[in-house]
């Protein structure tokens, strides 16, 4: 009888135990969720669905803060990925936050006009422009996400977007 | 006993007709046109300008990254052109050629023979890409890169090609019937290349007048390390890859190299070419295509300077005989049809068919997939094309991924099999590019997260330094602030 008890009170304390831990790993799995929808997105890191870039808008999406249909880059694919990785119907991209580009295009710099500020290079959020104070600018276009973010920085208007194709050929 | 290979097909060889009559060679033409990129990797860098005047087996073109072949002029005469031209190998528009108008002497740049054994493994490496040679087999790969990548192996074993299984096809059969010392010279001097161990040449048993040839003169030889094969005749056991499994028994993995099982493959074509250039000092500038179907009078082999026109291969075969279906560049399971016969020969052409109806596999209507299953056991690299076929449809690529479309070899088999005449490699060959397309747009994402993910460290370190530095220089401030109030 004594022994039965015991042998109940040791399963309900293990059992108790097993239930604590798996409360205190919510955050844990909020982080897990947030990693797993981050590596769907397109790492354009271009900020058009209003977050600073794609892993803060994966983390609101994983708060339920934000929804899936904000990632013009990704386009609808992306948007029919996260929208099988939550369990939630498939939604097209909302045109507010921007047109869903047929090709993905990098920037492009007009190098002669460029007047060496720098702006672009703070601006750029992949590090993908090399250059240096007063010194012609680049653009690396293999690293180039094609976010647009040097674009309205630039004080002399000398950043274009290309095609990739475009780009090859100049 | 050899491995069997999975699946796979026993397929009409129609290969009688063209191996009745001997080799010839054909006469140059008037104007050889030779594409910058008629190999697989970088096109070659011209060294010529237009009006500069050249010698048969000069160097015209030179390979100028780490995978691509050298280009040599293939008739002696002057630089007419380096413009964009039709080419035989791809769909995507004209390729840049150079154009050399033949002047008729035949002044050949002259090259002394070289002694493979007087050079160590790694120079011999680079002397062979200086010929521009290619692989010959089909896919045109540089054979220098090629050999780089196999002299990372400690001793690997060297399978020499002439399985030549596709139908139609017989140039490898004729020069190892003709060449048969000239492809083991090559084979030699391969096996110095890569300090291979062994050398096995691999002939399928529907060629036993070349096999005897090369048996004949591997006696002669007294080579041990050289060993001839034979293997039954199965579409298609002749692919690269497949025949290492033939051969070895070994499986080269998925998306890796034969180098990576210590093997290397070979075309006898490509032996016999290295063969030529370092004893005869002739770079590749001639190749050997079959010229057959039963649209030509004459099918046979003609020896064949790169660039000439195939129109004329056609009547130095007794012309056309009839209304052609299709002409087709390499066999009739995985060659390229043509739009018409005025395309220059480059270093890829083994075979020109020209095709009557009665020789191509017509289809009819495509009908629904029965899940028969016949095409997963036809397969050779035992991929499931029935359940490719469904996610190719949908656009599923990452099904597609996962169900290995990348190591399809596009042989056709499966559409051969198949009861509802689905055009299932067809299929394949345009999922490709979409695939390959999503699979870099994947590592581009992930290294594009890296450098935002530095990027981020970085500035947070910087913020950090530069608040740390203000709070010392409010500190200094407010202690020498303090003596005086």
């Amino acid at each position: 009888m004594i022994l039965a008890i015991l042998i109940m009170v040791a399963i309900g304390t293990i059992l108790a135990a097993v239930l604590a831990n798996s409360a205190a790993s919510t955050a844990q799995r909020q982080q897990l969720l947030t990693e797993r929808i981050n590596e769907r997105l397109p790492q354009t890191q271009c900020g058009r669905c209003t977050f600073t870039g794609c892993k803060p808008y994966a983390a609101a999406i994983a708060r339920g803060e934000a929804d899936i249909d904000q990632c013009p880059p990704g386009g609808d694919a992306t948007a029919k990925v996260l929208a099988d990785l939550l369990g939630r119907p498939p939604q097209p991209v909302d045109p507010r936050f921007g047109v869903v580009l047929s090709q993905p295009l990098v920037a492009w710099i007009d190098e002669p006009a460029c007047i060496g500020c720098t702006k672009c290079i703070q601006a750029c959020p992949v590090d993908a422009i090399v250059g240096a104070s007063k010194f012609m600018h680049t653009v690396i276009a293999a690293h180039c996400t094609g976010c647009e973010l040097c674009v309205a920085p630039c004080p002399v208007d000398c950043i274009e977007m290309r095609t990739v194709t475009d780009v090859a050929l100049s | 006993m050899t491995p069997a290979l999975h699946g796979g097909l026993r397929l009409p060889g129609n290969k009688q007709r063209s191996t009745q009559k001997p080799l010839r060679l054909i006469p140059a033409p008037d104007q050889v046109v030779l594409p910058l990129d008629q190999h697989a990797g970088a096109p070659a860098v011209a060294t010529v300008r237009v009006g500069d005047r050249v010698l048969r087996g000069q160097l015209i073109a030179r390979a100028e990254s780490e995978i691509s072949a050298s280009l040599h002029a293939s008739v002696a005469g002057t630089v007419l052109a380096i413009e964009p031209r039709a080419v035989p190998y791809h769909r995507n528009g004209p390729s840049t050629c150079i154009v050399i108008d033949n002047d008729g002497s035949d002044a050949t740049a002259s090259v002394a023979a070289v002694d493979h054994a007087a050079l160590d493994p790694r120079a011999l490496c680079e002397y062979i890409g200086n010929g521009g040679i290619v692989g010959l087999g089909g896919a045109a790969f540089p054979t220098a890169p090629k050999l780089r990548r196999g002299q990372q192996n400690d001793g690997p074993h060297l399978i020499l090609n002439g399985a030549e299984c596709e139908p139609w096809i017989s140039c490898d059969d004729m020069l190892m019937r003709e060449h048969a010392q000239q492809i083991l010279r090559g084979a030699i001097i391969l096996c110095h290349a890569l300090q291979a161990a062994r050398c096995t040449v691999v002939i399928e048993d529907d060629k036993p007048v070349a096999e005897s040839a090369m048996r004949a003169a591997q006696a002669e030889l007294h080579d041990e390390r050289i060993v001839i094969q034979s293997v039954p005749t199965i579409y298609p056991a002749g692919g690269e890859n497949q025949i290492i499994t033939v051969v070895t028994g070994l499986e080269v993995p998925a998306s890796g190299l034969p180098s990576d099982i210590g093997v290397l493959c070979h075309n006898v074509g490509t032996a016999a070419a290295v063969a030529r250039w370092l004893d005869n000092g002739e770079p590749l500038i001639r190749r050997i295509v079959t010229v057959t179907g039963s649209g030509v009078t004459e099918p046979g082999n003609l020896e064949v300077w790169l660039g000439t026109p195939m129109s004329q291969l056609v009547d130095h075969s007794g012309g056309y005989s009839g209304s052609i279906a299709r002409l087709l560049m390499g066999g009739s399971m995985m060659g390229l049809a043509l739009p018409s016969d005025d395309l220059p020969v480059v270093k890829a052409s083994n075979c020109l068919v020209a095709a009557l109806p009665a020789d191509l596999h017509l289809r009819g209507m495509e009908m629904p997939c029965i899940r028969c299953g016949n095409c997963s056991e036809a397969c050779p690299v035992m991929l499931l094309p029935q359940q490719l076929h469904w996610f190719a449809r949908s656009n599923d690529f990452a099904a597609l991924e996962s169900l290995g479309l990348m190591d399809c070899i596009e042989c056709g088999c499966c559409d051969y099999v198949c009861p509802s005449q689905i055009p299932l490699a067809q299929q394949f060959r345009q999922a490709k590019p979409a695939l390959v397309e999503r699979l870099t747009s994947k590592q581009q994402a992930s290294l594009a997260r890296q450098r935002y993910e530095s990027r981020d460290q970085r500035l947070e370190r910087i913020e950090a330094e530069r608040q740390a530095k203000l709070a010392e220089k409010r500190k200094a401030m407010t202690q020498n602030n303090h003596p005086g109030g």
